[in-house]
């Protein structure tokens, strides 16, 4: 599946900028790296192994972490789906998948069901993953402890020793301040019932979606340059307290556009009255739906 | 055993320990066996002494004070006590509830740290070393359990109240961040924060040190009171003599590293026989 370092993208790209890159812009042995992280963080499901990040042709926080995930895993086979808050067209989700298809000269595709890799920022497509895919998720902040306990060499002495208490204070918190739990993103899970871990700034509604999911799930941080996984068929549980327990989003009504019951909502303003609306954040899933709406009336 | 089982025997142990009415004064040392043994322990910092050649022993509900001046190596020695290092030459060894012996110098990273949550306590001089300054005060107090196995948060809620009752804080304050207690408050929910798990032993570190006069006598009194009725060991390192001898039954007295002199609270301090204590109870401003 992975190609060997090859000129082909170089050329074809030289005669328009006379810059050449190596598939999928990483040299080989930047790939070789991550890959060799990544196979650890699988070998150790929510794990954070540490990896030499690069730099990026991008910001920070613009999901550096994931696309160096994403170029190491790209086979010239693949076909790549971006999504950044559930939506293909917004512009890191566009920038991202155009920088793909040009310095990898790979197919790109907005269809969740046809993609083999799905880089993601805040959510998992509704449509259910299947066996062969893989979702890369682009990170900010790795580390579920570090909100409560800013020291680094204390909070890998936390997860060597299983010390998870201080992610309860967390929860706790939560119900003595708002009265339930509060947290509704990037809310910590417990993998394979050994290492919590962040799901990064993913809305709590997709948690379950993590559990026993057959596609793999690889994150990758950037700026504080780890890489962690959850391989096909993982239990994930969410944490959460005997009296008050975990409980996904829900909303009252469907979704404004596709009617839809099931997916995560988006509130859109739409004009200076306080008018708005409830629309699926997944744009593919959407779409979809309404397109079968016309079709079939 | 799961791990909220642990926690809920851990709670019924405090229950059996607190009907226990112990009478004031040192205890039987036929009773119990030994709880904390320490063998000719000394420290060097490189070239620079901490502490050489110290040997003690702890018995169960005894309050032992280390007092002596700046520098002595008190705090040394409560370190090395409680393994936050190991001791140059010397061993330390500790029964837990189970009677199993521990030596502190070999113990591993993980059974130290599920001692210091489990069977012991350390109060810190300054509060802000021993509590989470962002969290709630039920947040500090409710950790440990927390860190214990404790799921419930109904239990926990119900705890984190009992110990704010107990160290006299008042019960609305519960979900106040301890940046908005005064300092003797600060140093009240340190010591609930510590006690919630009922430990067996307690490292205290100048726990009066930062506190006004009035305020000192009214925590001295609560920690007097708690001592006896959860039956505490304590380990209390002062400079106060005041301090040292309204709490602790037993003293060792502290010079350049070295014991110089020990022996029951009021013997020391009202027959001191080492020039250096001499000094130390002269020394003593009076009213």
């Amino acid at each position: 599946m992975m190609p060997q370092a090859t000129y082909e993208t170089g050329k074809r790209l030289a005669g328009r900028n006379a810059v050449s890159y190596n598939f999928a812009y990483l040299d080989e042995q930047t790939k070789r790296m991550i890959r060799r992280s990544i196979l650890k963080a699988v070998a150790i499901p929510g794990y954070q192994a540490p990896f030499g990040g690069r730099e990026m042709p991008m910001p920070y926080g613009w999901g550096t972490g994931g696309i160096q995930v994403s170029a190491a895993i790209l086979g010239r086979e693949d076909i790549l789906k971006v999504i950044d808050q559930g939506s293909d067209d917004t512009t890191n989700a566009v920038s991202i998948r155009a920088f793909f298809a040009r310095v990898a000269g790979v197919r790109t595709t907005t269809a969740t069901a046809e993609a083999d890799i799905i880089q993601t920022r805040h959510r998992i497509p509704e449509q259910p993953l299947r066996e062969g895919q893989i979702m890369v998720y682009q990170v900010p902040i790795p580390e579920p402890l570090r909100r409560m306990e800013p020291s680094e060499t204390e909070t890998r002495a936390m997860h060597a020793l299983e010390e998870y208490g201080a992610m309860h204070v967390k929860l706790y918190e939560d119900i003595a301040r708002h009265g339930d739990i509060a947290t509704s993103f990037d809310y910590p899970v417990l993998v394979n019932k050994r290492y919590v871990m962040s799901p990064s700034p993913l809305p709590k509604f997709d948690n379950p979606k993590m559990d026993q999911c057959p596609a793999l799930q690889l994150f990758g941080a950037g700026r504080e340059k780890r890489i962690y996984a959850i391989p096909p068929y993982t239990s994930v549980r969410s944490l959460d307290f005997e009296d008050y327990p975990f409980t996904a989003q829900h909303w009252d009504k469907p979704c404004a556009i596709c009617g839809a019951t099931d997916s995560y909502l988006d509130e859109i303003i739409t004009d200076d009255a306080g008018t708005r609306m409830f629309v699926c954040s997944d744009t593919d899933y959407c779409g979809r739906r309404a397109a079968e709406k016309r079709s079939a009336p | 055993m799961t791990a909220a089982q642990a926690a809920e025997r851990l709670c019924s142990a405090t229950c059996v320990a607190r009907s226990a009415s112990i009478p004031d004064g040192t205890p039987d040392p036929d009773a119990e066996p030994i709880l904390l043994s320490v063998r000719g322990v000394s420290h060097y910092y490189g070239a620079r002494l901490g502490c050489r050649d110290i040997s003690f022993e702890l018995w169960p509900g005894e309050v032992l004070g280390i007092v002596g001046e700046s520098g002595s190596g008190k705090s040394t020695l409560l370190n090395l006590l409680a393994g936050r290092f190991p001791s140059s030459a010397g061993s330390i060894h500790y029964r837990d509830r189970e009677g199993v012996l521990h030596e502190i110098n070999s113990l591993t990273e993980a059974v130290r740290r599920r001692l210091l949550r489990t069977e012991w306590g350390f109060v810190h001089q300054n509060p802000r070393d021993g509590l989470r300054m962002r969290v709630s005060g039920g947040g500090n107090i409710g950790e440990r359990l927390m860190a214990c196995g404790s799921r419930h948060y109904g239990n926990i809620r119900r705890a984190a109240l009992d110990w704010l009752a107990r160290v006299e804080i008042a019960a609305d304050r519960i979900d106040d961040r301890p940046l908005s207690y005064s300092g003797g408050m600060q140093q009240r929910l340190q010591i609930a924060r510590n006690l919630v798990s009922s430990p067996r032993l307690v490292f205290m570190d100048e726990p009066t040190g930062g506190l006004d006069v009035s305020v000192q006598a009214k925590l001295l009194d609560l920690l007097r009171q708690l001592v006896r009725q959860l039956r505490l060991s304590v380990v209390l390192v002062t400079h106060d003599l005041a301090v040292a001898r309204l709490l602790a039954h037993r003293l060792i007295v502290m010079r350049r590293g070295e014991i110089v002199e020990s022996g029951l609270s009021d013997q020391v301090l009202d027959d001191p026989q080492h020039a250096y204590t001499q000094l130390l109870v002269s020394s003593i401003l009076q009213g």
